[in-house]
């Protein structure tokens, strides 16, 4: 063998390698951040960050518990508004809609997708926070909703386009109408991969605090009703992070930990869900 | 190919017999010979004892029903078949009397080259295409020479001289694959294996590189995988007949189409089956 | 009338009223034409928003370095310079990375273990923005103000970009924890784009005695270039708006300095952390219109992202002619 040909194939193991301990090293990246998490956040996951109140700034202990009732009413309120928006345009862009009518909605709502999620905070608050001047949990669960819809659009348009056509004709052939189709016969067909999809959605939207700086903003205390500004996970990781208090710093890797658990624990579940295939009839 | 079971393929072996001599396997010398060639992928056996030669600076086509092997057989005179991970071979595969399976992949591959089924040329100029090989393997002397030789010797110099850093997708289908053959021959190869070259090709590009091919023999050894028996009447000195992954038969090209010695080569030819 | 049914069409208006598909295609269309409707007032709120600067600075609103709300002026110029500074260092650690992973998970790696890969690499992505903020600043920090600070500055200190005190926060460190966010969007995409290079263009360029290598680097990459590039685009479309990370690392300062270990400014960090105490419709719709940049920004980038992955995976699939 020639001293350029060894040379050559040296440099071809030596860059081969290299592209390996970059692909083992972006995914120890994740490993790590969750081993760090548990490392330094396990120890204070108790009883009381479940249950407890924030104490008065400067005093040691209490919980979290008004940010995770927080997070769960801004996510459900979020949903209720979000996803029925994306599942029924869903409907139409698979079901009704002409080509023009689709690329656009389909143009909106990848635009909306790629907006970053502090302009949809600035958003929610021009349209919601500065007509009644009332910072509270109802335009943080519009900003978080509206990041919602694009997700769920997309994929319910998708999954029922990948029912197979001869379900739908059949189901037409015995007279049924469109909108009764499309109810009995194919959403029930696709109703496994819209469902993760919007849990993925969900996951997503999860750990956002940029769009809640403004609208839900925050909360010491309980928020009662849905005009109240309101705690939320995410946004107590960024106050008590920031803060000099060493108790805070404790409480924030503890809530990283329950924010990051629960978005992986989704994440894991629905990916799973999609990849190992949605039980449709293939013909 | 409606003949009857009795008539060779008349008109195109005459043509060839017209053009070569009746060459003798025994006494030829073999650029490459296989010996005892089983192939697996996995589990699956593809090729069953085949044992063969490629005659030095001659054309030799391996011809057989689609599924037969042929061009497995032909992937594994440069080692392609090991981009495929559960491939497994065992046997023999000589290159100038030495055995490729214990060489450098990468040193074989310069010597034995490959043209493929669809034309492939990089997303790069003609030029650029062709200046690919000897650019790698530290070639001595002028590149631009090199390209020009090469594309003269694919036919192609002319059409192209005027426009060498054109992107070669401007290219049609026959003049990619041309310069497809040009790349290859780029870095003189011992010996040249092309896979179907035309059977993406229309008819007048396909009849251009037939033409290539016999002059090209005398450049360098070549070995062609064909479905069309006629192709192989016409460019060929020698034929080899597979058939589910067996050799049937192997002889002198005008002998294996007028007095085939087996029945199966036979029953090939005369297009019971195929 | 176009529907993606087979007999639609066909039928009376009155008998589809009378079946309920008009009103479902109805109510759909509300629902679809929602979303259109979203979008424009987005924009439309964002541009109405923010008149007040743009009628007082005009253009000068772009390349005014003060921000200065006890005087009620406010330029633009250290935002749009801090997004761009911590999206470049993001880019210049995340490319490399990036690629020669994916080159990795398309090329090398068999196909289950690629698969189960990216599946963890697709998990990286969903790391909320606070949480790497978190990261960055308790690991990232103390690094930077024990390990890298010293290793470059004294060496190198006389060199304008690496100048002047650290206090750990700053562009290098918010660069470094954007770097870690976009790393997952460059592989996925460009393991995508990769996969679809047709597989004989290596097999040419191994036939000419390649090394895998060279196959890779000079054939298979050059191939999928633009479909890489689109990639980089998108990832840097993500930098260019995160916010909670960089907020939290950067130092909040709004001064336009060449230092890598300046504190500064990006334009997603100075409304996250000033917007709730503006004072003032100035103030206020300054910030505003800097989230109008922020969305032209993106949507501009998002947008030729889509365009040259879409011309890749097509390329694969049709290129002879």
């Amino acid at each position: 063998m020639s001293a350029r040909l060894r040379w050559r194939k040296f440099i071809s193991n030596f860059m081969l390698t290299m592209t390996g301990v970059c692909a083992m090293a972006s995914v120890a990246v994740l490993f790590f951040i969750l081993g760090y998490l548990v490392f330094n956040g396990g120890a204070s996951i108790n009883w009381d960050f479940f249950t407890k109140l924030p104490k008065p700034v400067g005093e040691n202990g209490g919980g979290m518990a008004n940010a995770i009732v927080g997070s769960a009413k801004l996510l459900a309120a979020a949903s209720l508004f979000g996803v029925p928006i994306g599942f029924f345009g869903g409907i139409y862009l698979a079901e009704f809609s002409g080509a023009k009518m689709a690329w656009v909605v389909r143009y909106a709502a990848d635009l909306l997708n790629g907006v970053p999620s502090i302009v949809v905070g600035i958003f929610a608050y021009s349209i919601v926070v500065l007509p009644f001047k009332q910072l509270s949990t109802f335009p943080g669960a519009y900003a978080l909703g509206l990041m919602m819809i694009p997700i769920t659009l997309r994929s319910t348009e998708e999954f029922l386009n990948g029912v197979p056509r001869m379900l739908r004709e059949g189901a037409m052939a015995l007279g049924a109408s469109k909108w009764k189709t499309i109810a009995s016969v194919i959403v029930p067909a696709a109703y496994r991969g819209i469902l993760t999809a919007i849990l993925l959605a969900l996951a997503r939207v999860a750990g956002e605090a940029a769009p809640l700086l403004f609208t839900a903003f925050g909360n010491r205390y309980w928020s009662p009703g849905w005009n109240q500004p309101t705690a939320s996970l995410p946004e107590m990781i960024f106050r008590y992070a920031g803060a000099p208090y060493e108790d805070w710093h404790r409480q924030a890797w503890a809530a990283g930990l329950v924010l990051l658990g629960f978005i992986l624990i989704i994440n894991i579940l629905a990916r799973t869900i999609l990849a190992r295939g949605i039980a449709m009839p293939r013909s | 190919m409606q003949a009857s079971p009795n008539q060779g393929i008349s008109v195109n072996v005459a043509a060839s017999a017209a053009s070569g001599t009746r060459e003798n396997i025994a006494t030829m010398p073999m650029r490459m010979k296989i010996s005892k060639l089983n192939f697996y992928y996995g589990s699956k056996q593809i090729l069953f004892d085949i044992s063969m030669g490629i005659a030095d600076k001659r054309v030799t086509a391996l011809i057989g029903p689609s599924g037969c092997g042929k061009s497995t057989l032909l992937r594994t005179l440069n080692r392609m078949h090991e981009t495929v991970s559960s491939s497994r071979l065992e046997g023999e595969i000589l290159l100038d009397q030495q055995n490729i399976l214990a060489q450098d992949v990468t040193a074989l591959r310069r010597r034995v080259g490959m043209v493929f089924q669809r034309p492939n040329p990089f997303p790069k100029s003609i030029f650029d295409n062709v200046a690919y090989g000897p650019k790698i393997n530290g070639m001595k002397g002028s590149i631009a020479e090199t390209v020009e030789k090469s594309l003269r010797h694919a036919a192609l110099w002319e059409e192209v001289k005027d426009h060498l850093h054109k992107s070669a997708y401007e290219l049609s289908g026959g003049q990619q694959q041309r310069l497809c053959i040009a790349r290859a021959l780029a870095v003189e190869p011992e010996v040249l294996l092309l896979d179907e070259p035309c059977s993406a090709l229309d008819p007048i590009s396909t009849a251009k590189i037939e033409e290539l091919l016999v002059e090209l023999k005398s450049l360098t050894t070549i070995a062609i995988v064909t479905h069309n028996m006629q192709q192989a009447a016409r460019v060929s000195d020698f034929t080899a007949f597979l058939l589910t992954g067996q050799m049937i038969e192997f002889s002198p090209t005008p002998q294996l189409f007028t007095t085939p010695g087996d029945p199966r080569t036979e029953a090939y030819i005369t297009g019971r089956f195929g | 009338m176009q529907s993606a049914g087979p007999i639609a069409g066909s039928r009376s208006f009155l008998s589809r009223l009378r079946d309920g598909d008009e009103i479902a295609r109805l109510i759909t269309f509300i629902f679809a034409a929602s979303v259109v409707l979203i979008t424009v007032l987005l924009v439309y709120e964002l541009w109405t928003n923010s008149t007040l600067p743009r009628h007082k600075f005009g253009w000068h609103f772009f390349v005014t370095e003060s921000w200065d709300p006890v005087m009620d002026e406010y330029g633009a110029l250290p935002f749009v310079y801090g997004t761009l500074m911590t999206s470049a260092i993001a880019l210049l650690i995340a490319i490399p990375l990036g690629i020669g992973a994916s080159i990795f998970l398309a090329e090398l790696a068999p196909p289950r273990i690629s698969d189960t890969l990216q599946f963890f690499i697709d998990l990286l992505a969903a790391v909320p923005s606070v949480i790497y903020g978190l990261l960055g600043i308790f690991i990232i920090v103390p690094l930077m103000r024990t390990v890298i600070y010293p290793a470059l500055n004294k060496p190198f200190g006389f060199l304008p970009i690496f100048k002047g005190p650290s206090y750990g926060v700053g562009f290098l460190t918010a660069g470094m924890v954007l770097a870690i966010m976009v790393i997952p969007y460059i592989i996925s995409v460009s393991r995508e784009v990769l996969l679809s290079v047709p597989r004989d263009q290596r097999e040419a360029a191994l036939a000419l005695g390649s090394t895998r290598w060279e196959s890779t680097w000079k054939v298979v990459v050059p191939f999928a270039k633009t479909g890489i590039m689109g990639s980089v685009f998108l990832a840097l479309a993500r930098a260019l708006g995160e916010t909670m990370a960089v907020t939290m690392v950067i130092g909040n300062t709004p001064k336009i300095a060449a230092s890598l270990f300046a504190p500064g400014y990006s334009i997603a960090a100075v409304i996250a952390n000033e917007f709730t105490e503006a004072t003032g419709d100035l103030y206020l719709q300054s910030l505003i219109g800097l989230g109008l940049v922020l969305f032209l920004l993106t949507f501009i980038l998002n947008g030729m992202a889509r365009l040259l992955i879409v011309v890749t995976t097509q390329k694969g699939s049709g290129v002879a002619r």
